[in-house]
């Protein structure tokens, strides 16, 4: 069952380091446990922008595989409400 | 003192001045002052203590070596018992040039690098205590990377450790998504029929890209050991190193260090380095010596035939390798 994202973002089309720039503020100014939908180009940005993510401490819920792109759902960390 | 006398003293000085870490320079009665920093760590107190000593007793500037060592140059010789104690008294302790085992280079491994997957770091600072210094036919210089992007060169030198981590999956945390797939840059993995990703031991380089992909702990590191490089160096003429072992695990690191240089004092040439050696000798001597210590870890011509390895170095580079015999 998936969740119904708080917030989306389109990073199709924005290159590697910046996707993850604007992911990372995008996440920065959600509150613990709300999810992230993403879209992010095959290449670079799908081998790059997970990995990031996963290591700050993020949690990715769900990936689908889209024409040239993906579509990911990812947890923020902290607790519920932070 | 006869004439033979004071050349020995003065052949004897320049040895030792090379022991202790000091280099001439070509300004006369100055000499560059090299700092002990294994893996390139230095606390920031005895940051600010070289700093400081290269204000005072220098000219206010400090050298980066290739080899990772803070360096202070334009000290007076005259000055060096002062530089040296003041050094030690933050704990900085003088590094060392010459025919012996120098200090360990790293990168920052698996600490704090997101890439490294070894303590280089512990591992670094450890070699160099119990062998800094020790006496070898010619330098042997050591070097610990913590992946196989091997930032600090271990296929360039004498001994070189290069982290590497073989991924496995738990299929029932795996979700299809592909990160994985998409994270190899080597096509070693592909998408079966029913959705899995399957690894080609072939081509796999062992860097574990797949696993910090992998959102849902699906591939994960199975285990994690050390490349293990011999021969390599620059210099006027230089030497790529060879692969010799593969996963050899933390605990044997000083001792493929510690037979590895035994093999060289036995059969080193005066003024050779080990790459030299080992083509002169003949690698499968080396082989046969690493064996005792790596077993089944030793890599033999098969392996090194295979695109995980062949991928892993410069192109064309391994059909100059010399042939991997049965050393058993």
């Amino acid at each position: 069952m998936e969740r119904t994202p708080d917030a989306q973002i389109d990073l199709r089309g924005t290159p590697c380091p910046m996707n993850w720039v604007k992911l990372k503020l995008t996440l920065e100014e959600m509150g613990g446990g709300q999810v992230i939908e993403v879209v992010l180009d095959d290449g670079d940005a799908i081998r790059n922008v997970p990995r990031s993510a996963i290591a700050e401490g993020h949690r990715v819920l769900h990936v689908t595989p889209l024409e040239g792109a993906f579509r990911l759902l990812i947890e923020r960390a902290g607790a519920q409400g932070a | 003192m006869t004439l033979g006398q004071a050349d020995k003293l003065v052949e004897k000085r320049a040895e030792d001045l090379k022991a202790g870490g000091l280099i001439p320079q070509r300004q006369k009665g100055k000499i560059t002052i090299r700092c002990k920093a294994p893996g390139g760590r230095v606390t920031a107190e005895r940051l600010e203590r070289i700093a400081v000593v290269a204000r005072k007793y220098g000219s206010g500037v400090v050298h980066l070596s290739v080899r990772q060592s803070p360096e202070i140059p334009y000290v007076e010789l005259a000055d060096l018992d002062a530089v040296t104690r003041e050094l030690a008294e933050a704990g900085q302790e003088i590094a060392s040039c010459g025919k012996r085992f120098r200090v360990s280079t790293a990168c920052g491994g698996c600490e704090y690098n997101p890439n490294g997957w070894t303590d280089t770091q512990r591992l670094a600072l450890e070699a160099t205590e119990r062998f800094f210094g020790q006496p070898t036919p010619h330098k042997f210089k050591t070097s610990f990377s913590g992946c196989v992007r091997d930032c600090v060169r271990a296929r360039a030198a004498d001994l070189g450790f290069q982290g590497m981590v073989e991924p496995t999956l738990i299929a029932e945390n795996c979700t299809h998504c592909t990160l994985c797939v998409k994270a190899c840059q080597d096509d070693a993995l592909v998408m079966t029929a029913d959705e899995l990703p399957v690894r080609d031991e072939d081509r796999c380089i062992s860097c574990g890209d797949c696993i910090k992909a992998c959102p849902f702990d699906a591939m994960v590191a199975k285990g994690v050991g050390h490349a293990v490089y011999v021969g390599g160096k620059h210099g006027k003429h230089p030497h790529a190193a060879y692969p010799v072992a593969e996963f050899v695990p933390d605990d044997k690191v000083f001792a493929v260090i510690e037979t590895t240089m035994a093999w060289y004092r036995e059969h080193g040439g005066k003024a050779e380095r080990i790459g030299e050696t080992v083509d002169r000798v003949g690698i499968d001597s080396y082989r046969r010596a690493l064996r005792g210590i790596v077993g089944d870890a030793l890599l033999t011509a098969a392996d090194i035939a295979k695109p995980r390895w062949r991928r892993v170095l410069y192109r064309g580079l391994a059909d100059t390798f010399p042939e991997y015999g049965d050393v058993g």
